[in-house]
């Protein structure tokens, strides 16, 4: 059976189309989640995906926690869903206190679009099964706030908890943190990343395919997962 | 007359109660700001049209509206009376140069004159923006505006709206925008100034346009001293809509509902047209600031979202974006382009600042609005989109018939029952004033022609010519601009094929069958000084030429005319010079201009700009997985690929950036352009992109072949070897390297495919010399002369602009240490943060090659960073 990814839009998303593209060029229905709607309509899993969610006013994500969609999708993710926030996705997460931490302001105060090589942390993730431990991949990174920082306690804990998804090799962004660009909760189900896998899925219009990885991972875990865990 | 129609003030749609009212700064009650309060606020009873009968003799501020003496007597004779206050903002606003372009009309007929009817067209010269027919189901729409002298007051947020308002346009057509360009100029790059303006502009195209969601797949960076009073912040924008669902400005239908959709009304941007855009700068130039707009890009982004879904419900009659010239410019062009009247009550325009006039709500420039003119019986569907989205949306008139004996209706504005507008509104939109106005070809000239670059001392040995080449890539205007494009996506929507810094941007917009455009905008004022006729056309055959060498087919040009103050008869000549040359030029070419849009008075008091026509060619490509990139790729053997020159290479030094940055000369004449031959390069392109024989191609422009071999070769760390005609003279090389000469590409040929490829352009009638080859070297060796490293020549071409506007290193410095001290691991911090790769020396030869990775072709290759120093 086809699985069903759901990819919400809120006023301000931008990169759902391309999270609901990579969603099919993975092999799996993409339903369009509504952010004003709190039904999730029994997808298998979801994507927050890149923007300016709500126009990024008062702080990035901070608005977005509080829609009807997300109230579901929360409790859905601390029952094990698996949701993958990508970017405005991965803020909306960490103000949503699905995972630690917060993206802030990036060190050189620009925006910032470049291609670049992140290595792969955990492979233990719904959304990482399918890279090998310490892989480099190469996919976008586009932002203007995506500076990860948490307190001490946290960046050691996750490290030793090998929550770090992925870091920033061969140049930091935007100055995160230990280099982190993708963290992942203590269950493993829910992956915040600041870069953009999914605008690295066709060889015509990314740098690399390794964003279809994050995409095949996370079907992957959920054909091999019981119903129950979902 | 004021029969209130069941439209009524309450059908004020209020955005849902969703947390983004109070925080997205719309937030307020709809129908708070009744306009009862601004009267309790002590505000007097406007101008009315009844007043203006009974005081014939008051004296009104014409003059400091920007209307001349005999302009205000002609509104007098067209109204049988003098005009209300109202009245008298909206003719100032749509008689300014900027809307009503008088000074330009009588030379921009030649558009329509000169260019054959095209197939393509579905909509040209007059609409918001031309569109082109490219499959049987879709169209796209392009064009490019001037947003010079807001950047220039407030560089943020006028840039910012310069993207806003074109992206509008571009949505009135009925398209959903799917990419921005932006050509800038500015003053000197090392000018204090500069260091202000460049990067916020920057910042205010970068905010806004990734805001909206819309890739930023190309444009310029150009810096000359003539434009440090006068940046030149050009924004094009490009959209795709299926053919059916091409929209109309026509407010036709008698009885249907005038609806403003968008963002609330408030004091930004009054006088944005008239006063900023149609007078020359002068030293109060800093207080106009309150004539700028300011942008909310996330307001935007819902009104596409909003519009779109309108369309495709069939639920839109007629539709006008607001921007310069706001509601009296929508109004207005609605109506007249109806030949129906208008009545509007504007007591119901939702306002953000309650005690505004009915003169300032007609006269505002504030942003994301568009003007919807739908049938009664749609009305509550339209409302729901617009709540669906938290959009407002609100009914403010109504459509009425034309006068008796066919005569075009009138528009009749009231505010709470004070009639202060009863006008003909073609008078406004259509009947402005004409200016023939006197032209004469610049004193300082002929002198200026006589002074040739070709004279200039030349290097003539190979270490002065490694030398110039090293200073060269790294002038300004030649240097890498990664600060400047690493700020926009380029990434979003996911259908970007190349973007800058390629020639041209290409697109897919048919997933299905890979149909897509390609997009380049280009211009040169230093051409266009020493020769506005030919400038012009070179600034076309530039822009044609970047198309082409992607493989695509040009099909249509949007132009931007950026120029000084038309009541000087030299800037005048420039400009009908200019106009001449493109007109003519696209004649030539057999594509036609379909729309853009007039800059002037870009001047500082008696100072103008160069002469600046930037002139943007879109191409059509069957297949974009066909279009064939710049960058040299990665060598399939230790051979490498061939490299080919295509065209001509004359000694044609004059007005080029070698004469300009080595020896600071503008003189002589351009360089020759020759249209023919930039169409049999054109077919040559097409033709080898669909027989798949060329792997690369880059257009020689600016810099001439050394900056394209350069350009080539750091794209992806792949070098090159190449030989240069051996002479005599000592200095052909250097004439070899750095002359400007037109219709020139470098095309790489895998091998096994040159003899195809050298006998097409023989078929072609294309002149084709083998200059070289690609290498597994990671540098660039031009034979009997020098030798250098990509490593020296990537530092050279990328520290410029870092060096000029702040690395991450020095912002780092700035701002990061006292976070740092406060985090307790900074010490981790510190090594990754210098991911200056910018200005630092690249690691090596090792990592270079390993950028060469043939499977990341499609995308820029990634710079080489300080290599991760932690691991942690």
């Amino acid at each position: 059976m086809t699985m069903r990814i759901g990819v919400v839009t809120f006023p301000g998303s931008l990169d759902d189309g391309d999270a609901a593209r990579a969603v099919r060029l993975a092999g799996a229905e993409a339903v369009r989640l509504w952010h004003g709607d709190a039904d999730l309509h029994g997808v298998d899993a979801v994507v927050l995906p890149g923007g300016f969610s709500y126009g990024d006013a008062l702080r990035c994500g901070a608005i977005a926690r509080f829609a009807p969609v997300m109230e579901t999708v929360a409790d859905a993710a601390r029952g094990g869903l698996p949701v993958l926030g990508i970017c405005n996705g991965f803020q909306i997460l960490c103000e949503a206190h699905l995972l630690p931490g917060a993206l802030t302001r990036n060190q050189h105060l620009h925006f910032r679009n470049r291609d670049q090589h992140l290595r792969i942390g955990s492979t233990s993730t719904a959304w990482t099964g399918q890279f090998t431990a310490d892989q480099e991949i190469l996919i976008p990174v586009k932002n203007g706030e995506g500076c990860f920082v948490a307190d001490a306690r946290t960046l050691d804990e996750l490290a030793a908890e090998g929550r770090v998804v992925a870091r920033y090799v061969r140049g930091n962004p935007n100055g995160s943190q230990r280099d982190i660009a993708a963290i992942t909760n203590e269950a493993g189900n829910v992956v915040g990343i600041m870069p953009h896998p999914e605008h690295a899925v066709e060889a015509l219009t990314g740098p690399s395919l390794d964003g279809l990885g994050f995409f095949a991972s996370v079907l992957h875990t959920l054909a091999g997962a019981p119903a129950s865990s979902r | 007359m004021t029969t209130q129609p069941e439209t009524a003030a309450d059908d004020v749609v209020a955005p849902p109660a969703m947390p983004n009212q109070s925080a997205s700064g719309f937030g307020g009650k709809p129908t708070g700001f009744a306009a009862t309060d601004v009267l309790a606020e002590g505000f007097g009873t406007p101008d009315t049209v009844e007043r203006a009968r009974s005081t014939p003799d008051d004296l009104q501020p014409h003059a400091e509206l920007g209307l001349k003496d005999d302009e205000y007597e002609r509104i007098r004779q067209i109204l049988g009376r003098r005009p209300t206050a109202a009245e008298l903002a909206m003719y100032s606003i749509m008689w300014s140069e900027h809307c009503s372009y008088k000074s330009s009309k009588v030379h921009l007929r030649q558009f329509g004159e000169k260019v054959p009817q095209n197939t393509r067209m579905l909509a040209g010269i007059g609409e918001n923006a031309g569109v082109v027919q490219i499959s049987d189901e879709l169209a796209v729409t392009f064009k490019v505006e001037s947003h010079n002298h807001p950047s220039f007051v407030e560089p943020y947020q006028g840039a910012a709206t310069g993207v806003g308002g074109i992206v509008r346009d571009i949505l009135a057509m009925g398209a959903r925008p799917v990419a921005v360009m932006d050509p800038l100029r500015f003053g000197a790059a090392d000018h204090p100034d500069t260091a202000r303006v460049l990067p916020g502009v920057v910042a205010g195209i970068s905010g806004y346009g990734n805001c909206l969601g819309l890739p930023n797949i190309g444009g310029e960076v150009v810096f000359d001293p003539c434009y440090q009073g006068n940046p030149l912040v050009n924004a094009l924008s490009i959209g795709v809509l299926p053919v059916q669902r091409l929209q109309h400005k026509e407010a036709a239908g008698v009885g249907n509902v005038v609806v403003l959709l968008g963002a609330r009304t408030g004091r930004d941007g009054i006088g944005g047209v008239s006063v900023l855009a149609s007078a020359t700068f002068d030293d109060a130039a800093g207080q106009r600031r309150p004539s700028v707009q300011v942008g909310d890009p996330f307001m935007e982004k819902l009104l596409i979202e909003s519009c779109l879904e309108l369309y495709d419900a069939g639920l839109v009659a007629g539709i006008q974006d607001l921007g310069g010239a706001g509601l009296t410019c929508a109004l207005t062009e609605t109506a007249a382009a109806a030949g129906t009247g208008m009545r509007v009550w504007l007591e119901r325009v939702p306002l953000r600042e309650p005690s505004m006039s009915p003169t300032e709500i007609l006269a505002s420039e504030s942003q994301e609005r568009m003007l919807l003119i739908v049938t009664p019986e749609n009305l509550d569907a339209v409302l729901a989109t617009a709540e669906k989205w938290g959009v407002w949306a609100t009914a403010i008139g109504e459509v009425t018939p034309s006068e008796a004996g066919g005569q075009p209706g009138r528009l009749v504005i009231t505010w709470n029952d004070h009639v202060v507008v009863d006008v003909p509104p073609g008078s406004l939109a259509d009947d402005g004033p004409v200016y023939a106005r006197p032209l004469r070809e610049p004193g300082d000239l002929i002198l200026l022609q006589a002074d040739h670059a070709e004279t200039l001392p030349r290097p003539s040995t190979p270490d002065e010519l490694r030398e110039t080449l090293l200073r060269m890539v790294g002038a300004p205007n030649l240097c890498d601009k990664s600060w400047v494009t690493e700020q926009y996506d380029r990434y979003v929507l996911g259908n970007t094929v190349l973007a800058q810094p390629e020639d041209a941007g290409v697109l897919r917009i048919d997933e299905r069958t890979g149909l897509g455009v390609a997009l380049s905008v280009d211009g040169n004022g230093r051409y266009a000084r020493l020769d506005p006729y030919e400038g012009a056309k070179l600034a076309l055959a530039e822009a044609y030429r970047n198309v082409v060498v992607t493989g695509a087919e040009p099909a249509a040009v949007t132009d931007c005319l950026n120029f000084g103050s038309p009541e000087d008869p030299a800037v005048m000549w420039q400009f009908s010079e200019a106009v001449r040359g493109l007109a003519d030029g696209c004649q030539q070419l057999g594509i036609p201009v379909t729309g853009g849009n007039v800059s002037f008075y870009n001047q500082t008091g008696a100072a103008a700009i160069h002469p600046t026509p930037v002139v943007g060619v879109l191409g059509i490509l069957e297949d974009v997985a066909r279009r064939v990139p710049m960058g040299f790729p990665a060598p399939a053997d230790a051979d490498g690929d061939l490299l080919f020159l295509l065209g001509d290479t004359e000694c044609e030094l004059s007005g080029s950036e070698w004469a300009w940055v080595t020896h600071g000369h503008l003189g002589g004449r351009p360089p020759r352009v020759d249209l023919a031959k930039e169409q049999a390069l054109g077919v040559l392109m097409a033709r080898a992109a669909r027989a798949g024989l060329a792997v690369a191609a880059h257009d020689l422009s600016d810099g001439g072949l050394a900056q394209a071999l350069t350009e080539s070769a750091l794209r992806r760390g792949v070098g090159a070897r190449v030989s240069l005609p051996e002479s005599d003279d000592p200095t052909v090389p250097f004439v070899h390297l750095f002359s400007e000469s037109a219709g020139r590409a470098l095309v790489t040929v895998a091998r096994g495919h040159e003899q195809a490829f050298v006998e097409l352009a023989a078929e072609c009638g294309v002149n084709c010399a083998q200059i070289g080859t690609t290498t597994g070297e990671p540098e660039l060796e031009v034979r009997g002369q020098f030798t250098v490293s990509l490593e020296e020549l990537r530092a050279a071409h990328t520290a410029t602009l870092p060096g000029l506007f702040g690395g991450t290193a020095e912002l780092a410095n700035r701002h990061g240490a006292p976070e740092e001290a406060q985090r307790p691991e900074s010490t981790t911090l510190a090594p990754e943060t210098p991911a200056l790769p910018d200005t630092e020396p690249s690691p090596g030869p090792s990592v270079t090659l390993e950028l060469t990775d043939p499977a990341r072709k499609g995308g820029e290759e990634p710079r080489e960073g300080a290599a991760d120093p932690s691991g942690s």
